[in-house]
């Protein structure tokens, strides 16, 4: 069954690992199922964001505005989110993803979001743990950083 | 208007009222005669003697004499209700036109009062006075004079009666009456004096109820209801202690009526008594007084509440009358009569002020002394701080308000002597805030070139008579006689012709004013019928099927998946695709399929109905599941969920039963409610993976019977998806698709646009779709549309009359900068070589205009080119610095 493999492919971003599998299917459901092109643009650099997607199917590239020209920063495939910063903070998007072949991904309006988090607490504090553990990994790494300039 | 209501009732009505009064006289001898026949009848024909007697010279027997009578008794009876009929269907005529009449005038003022009136005068004040207030004036304006007439009559008569039988009992009947004719007045008078009072309160309180509604936004966010709630609670109780002491003193008043009227027959008890035992009275003579007496109360009574009805006719009349009097109304000759020659207004005409001033009432005096003198050829901006009188010298130079002091006037005639149609046919005016009417769109544009009647609407001759019957009784009543339903377009004005060169006209406007894009979306949405458009159903096909051979195209990822009688759509609901049509009517609606005999039928055949069933059962668990922690209030469940949230309860049973005993051991009506939930499924759309090859196969097999078997009787109920024809009942966008949107394609409804414009573009009916976009409803006030769509709509309604001068008044002020631009050049361009006046909300938009003037604390202080007045260092400088 088509949700089912949408609510493993969630449970696999560690955003939504610990929360419950029955809300997992609520946000699978009410979420939408898009298919991109190759070479559709899914976010664009700058724009404001209002929804992140988690690709099921495919892959895409992540370019980066330089006065040179577009630069590849990355690459997203099966089960990885994009765009997930948008949904949480009223930033413009910092990159833009485009697909390299065609791919699927499942589209989390932030307004839909918020809702699924206002309705239960329990999402708002796995949230917060993911957070605070990506925060702990980014201070830890700029140490890092510090210290081998400091050394260099 | 009249100062009285009696000097409106006999002003409009007095040979009426007069007729009604000498048929209410006539009547009396009638009424006395067939009250003084049953004597002749009794005494004479029944207990008479000395038959057979000579009437008119025929002799008559008893039998016949008193068959002869009755007759002629009969026949006064006929007669006497013959009159009755007449007086009164007389009196409510004409008190039916009268209040016509009135209404009609107190609204026609309404158009004449000067534009600040409004700002003082509530809406909730004003519509009432029209509507209920003068209701009851209708009844009495009727019997203003037959009815005090009629009724005195008969007291007088009984009262002559009474004294001609017997002079001391007689006085006696009649000596309160002097008493109460003096004080029941008196105790009125305060009575009326509340009730003028009353009417004030209410009106008030109607004012602010309609003031709760336009400002109820601010109520929920300051949380002000409380404090209304107050207000209106306060201005209750002051009308419920008002009508309290009306009651109070209304009956006190009947109390002492009713007192005086029984304080009579102590006197004919106690005085006729005593004449009686000393000898002086004849028994009979007292009962006699005793009934006349009894026949006096009636028409009292009734001329008492004549007197009361006139005392609040009289004040409600005076209230009304004096809030529709304000000072400074137009003059009616300049807005209702219809010029015979109407001086032009050209290129070459000059709109001079010297000194004007005007004043909204002794405080404000937003315009000082502006003295300028403007070419009908020229465009002007005006620019000035805001409260400076800029937007009030807009509406001088529109002829909206009228100086009061100094001179303002078109090619030396002073504009306050000029007809109201000079500017309102040769004029344009855009304020504010568009006034937009709650019709469709292309009923607002051309009110403005509607001002009388131009070609008489095309009926047939009885309904010309109809019509003609019509205007003669409104004619009666003072109304203007004007055909509403006759052809009032000026296309002169327009230069275009009726019909469909008009069409295109508004849509060229429309276009210029940057409103094509949505005209051609609402076109696209709305509902066209065929026959009126001929050859357009053909084009719209032709669009189908070049989109089809787009969709076709090998290699292009197509957002639309078009209808194919052959195959299952997966991006149309299960209902969709087994009815392969739209329903019409309720008959084969979504929610009415499950219980609908012939669809459980073609099902069964088709051995859906059982995995159908099984299949709502499935829905029905997975909806329980999803849903089963969500508030029922959350949207979440509106948004998302295929059963209502009341629903849900009983679906969760439903299933905890069907798991007990399985499908078969659930009830009929239990199994018809599953089967109602896979009618909604879209597979694409809510992936729920339930719908298999299987299922589709034999869902088409199911369409096809369907197709087949529906009974006569349903055809109508149902439009068949027909890749050949049109459908009335869908909407030109539906038609053209003729699928369903494909669901997930990312950027999806945007490719969909572009495709539906490339063929809307290749059979050339984009501007078919516009001129169908024409008949969308903008809503009370345009509130379907945006603030910068109603404001394009109210430039388009200006420049659709050609105006030799155009005036705008803070008109873009709420408009986005792009649609702003577009106004600038759209109204620049369609008025070249003829007048602009715009009255700017920012003093750099003025660069453009060959001429710029400034107006400061209600002068104007600079007047010249932009580039020289900025390099100046004058006033502008200083705006253009502090802007």
């Amino acid at each position: 069954m088509a949700l089912n493999e949408e609510v493993e492919a969630l449970r696999a971003i560690p955003l939504f690992q610990r929360i419950e599998a029955s809300k997992l299917r609520l946000l699978a459901f009410t979420s939408e199922r898009v298919r991109f092109q190759p070479g559709d643009l899914v976010v664009r650099e700058g724009d404001i964001g209002d929804a992140a997607y988690i690709v099921l199917e495919g892959a895409a590239e992540v370019l980066v505005e330089t006065p040179q020209g577009p630069l590849k920063v990355a690459e997203v495939g099966r089960n990885d989110i994009v765009g997930e910063i948008a949904i949480l903070i009223d930033e413009p998007r910092t990159a833009t993803v485009r697909t390299t072949e065609a791919m699927t991904a499942l589209r989390i309006s932030k307004e839909l979001f918020f809702r699924l988090v206002a309705e239960f607490p329990q999402m708002a504090v796995e949230i917060m743990r993911e957070l605070a553990q990506r925060l702990d990994r980014t201070t830890h790494d700029l140490r890092e950083a510090r210290a081998q300039l400091a050394a260099g | 208007m009249e100062k009285t209501i009696y000097g409106f009732v006999f002003r409009h009505s007095l040979p009426q009222q007069i007729f009604l009064l000498a048929l209410t006289v006539a009547s009396f001898p009638v009424l006395y005669v067939s009250l003084e026949l049953p004597k002749q009848i009794i005494n004479d024909a029944i207990s008479g003697s000395g038959f057979p007697r000579s009437l008119l010279g025929l002799e008559l027997g008893q039998i016949e004499y008193l068959m002869v009578l009755s007759f002629a008794f009969l026949g006064l009876v006929l007669l006497n209700g013959a009159f009755k009929f007449t007086i009164n269907s007389g009196k409510g005529r004409l008190g039916e036109r009268l209040l016509r009449r009135l209404r009609y005038d107190l609204y026609s003022r309404l158009l004449r009062f000067p534009l600040p009136v409004f700002k003082r005068m509530g809406q909730g004040e004003i519509i009432p006075m029209v509507t209920q207030e003068v209701e009851p004036l209708g009844g009495f304006m009727g019997d203003a004079l037959a009815q005090p007439v009629y009724q005195l009559g008969i007291l007088v008569t009984i009262g002559a009666f009474m004294l001609i039988q017997e002079p001391i009992l007689g006085l006696a009947a009649l000596a309160l009456y002097p008493f109460q004719m003096y004080a029941i007045p008196k105790l009125q008078r305060r009575v009326t004096a509340l009730a003028k009072q009353r009417v004030q309160h209410v009106r008030r309180l109607s004012d602010r109820i309609g003031e709760s509604i336009s400002t109820i936004e601010a109520v929920h966010a300051d949380d002000g209801s409380n404090r209304l709630r107050a207000d209106i609670a306060s201005r209750l109780g002051g009308i419920y202690d008002i009508r309290y002491e009306i009651f109070r003193r209304k009956f006190f008043i009947k109390f002492l009526n009713n007192f005086l009227a029984q304080l009579t027959p102590f006197f004919f008890y106690s005085i006729g008594g005593y004449l009686i035992i000393e000898g002086r009275l004849s028994f009979g003579a007292m009962v006699a007084v005793l009934a006349a007496y009894k026949d006096m109360s009636a028409p009292w009574k009734e001329l008492l509440a004549y007197y009361q009805q006139q005392a609040d006719a009289r004040i409600k009349y005076d209230q009304v009358v004096q809030q529709f009097d304000p000072p400074g109304m137009i003059d009616e000759a300049l807005q209702v009569e219809e010029a015979e020659a109407l001086p032009e207004i050209g290129p070459a005409s000059r709109l001079g002020f010297e000194n004007a001033a005007y004043a909204e009432d002794e405080i404000s005096q937003p315009v000082r002394s502006a003295t300028l003198s403007l070419g009908l050829d020229e465009h002007v901006a005006i620019v000035g701080p805001s409260g400076g009188g800029k937007e009030e010298l807009g509406l001088l130079a529109a002829r909206l308000a009228t100086v009061t002091g100094g001179r303002a006037h078109l090619d030396g005639t002073a504009l306050a002597e000029l007809p109201q149609a000079v500017f309102g046919r040769q004029a344009a005016y855009v304020g504010p805030h568009a006034s937009l009417f709650n019709a469709s769109v292309r009923e607002n544009l051309l009110f403005g070139l509607r001002h009388r009647p131009l070609r008489p609407a095309d009926a047939g001759p009885e309904d010309a008579a109809r019509r003609a019957a019509r205007a003669a009784e409104a004619r009666r009543s003072g109304n203007s006689d004007a055909d509403f339903g006759a052809d009032w377009v000026d296309y002169e004005a327009a230069g275009a012709a009726p019909g469909r060169e008009m069409a295109r006209r508004m849509v060229e406007v429309l276009t210029a004013v940057g409103l094509d894009d949505d005209l051609y979306t609402l076109g696209l949405r709305g509902v066209l019928d065929p026959d009126a458009h001929a050859g357009l159903a053909e084009r719209v096909l032709e669009a189908r099927a070049a989109l089809r051979s787009r969709l076709d195209a090998p290699g292009a990822a197509a957002p639309i998946e078009p209808f194919d009688t052959g195959a299952y759509n997966v991006n149309a609901t299960l209902a969709e695709n087994l009815l392969f049509g739209a329903p019409i009517g309720p008959a084969f609606e979504v929610g009415n399929l499950a219980g609908h005999p012939f669809v459980r039928g073609v099902l069964e055949e088709a051995g859906l109905l059982d995995r159908l069933e099984g299949i709502g059962l499935q829905v029905a668990k997975i909806m329980v599941e999803l849903f089963a922690d969500i508030d029922p209030g959350h949207e979440l469940f509106q948004q998302f969920s295929f059963i209502d949230a009341d629903d849900l309860p009983d679906f969760r049973a439903i299933a905890a039963r069907a798991d007990r005993l399985g499908l078969e051991g659930l009830e009929a009506e239990e199994r018809e409610r599953l089967l109602g939930l896979p009618f909604l499924l879209i597979p694409e759309r809510h992936r729920l993976g339930l719908i298999d090859d299987g299922i589709r196969a034999d869902l088409l097999k199911a369409r096809r019977l369907f197709r087949e078997r529906l009974p006569e009787a349903d055809r109508p109920s149902v439009e068949f998806f027909d890749a050949d024809r049109y459908a009335a009942q869908a909407s030109l966008q539906d038609n053209i698709l003729f699928g369903r949107i494909r669901h997930g394609e990312a950027h999806g409804a945007a490719r969909m646009s572009a495709l539906l414009g490339e063929v809307v573009d290749e059979v050339g009916i984009r501007e078919a779709v516009m001129e169908a976009g024409l008949a969308f409803e903008v809503g009370i006030g345009g509130s379907r549309l945006t603030q910068t769509q109603r404001q394009k709509l109210a430039f388009a309604r200006a420049l659709l009359k050609r105006p030799a001068l155009l005036v705008v008044n803070m008109a873009t002020a709420g408009v986005e900068r792009v649609a702003r631009q577009m106004l600038f050049l759209a109204a620049r361009t369609a008025m070249e070589g003829r007048g602009i006046v715009w009255v700017l909300e920012s003093p750099e938009l003025a660069e453009s205009f060959s001429r710029t003037v400034v107006v400061e604390d209600g002068r104007t202080v600079e007047d010249g080119t932009y580039g020289e007045l900025s390099a100046a260092g004058g006033s502008l400088a200083r705006l253009l610095r502090q802007s």
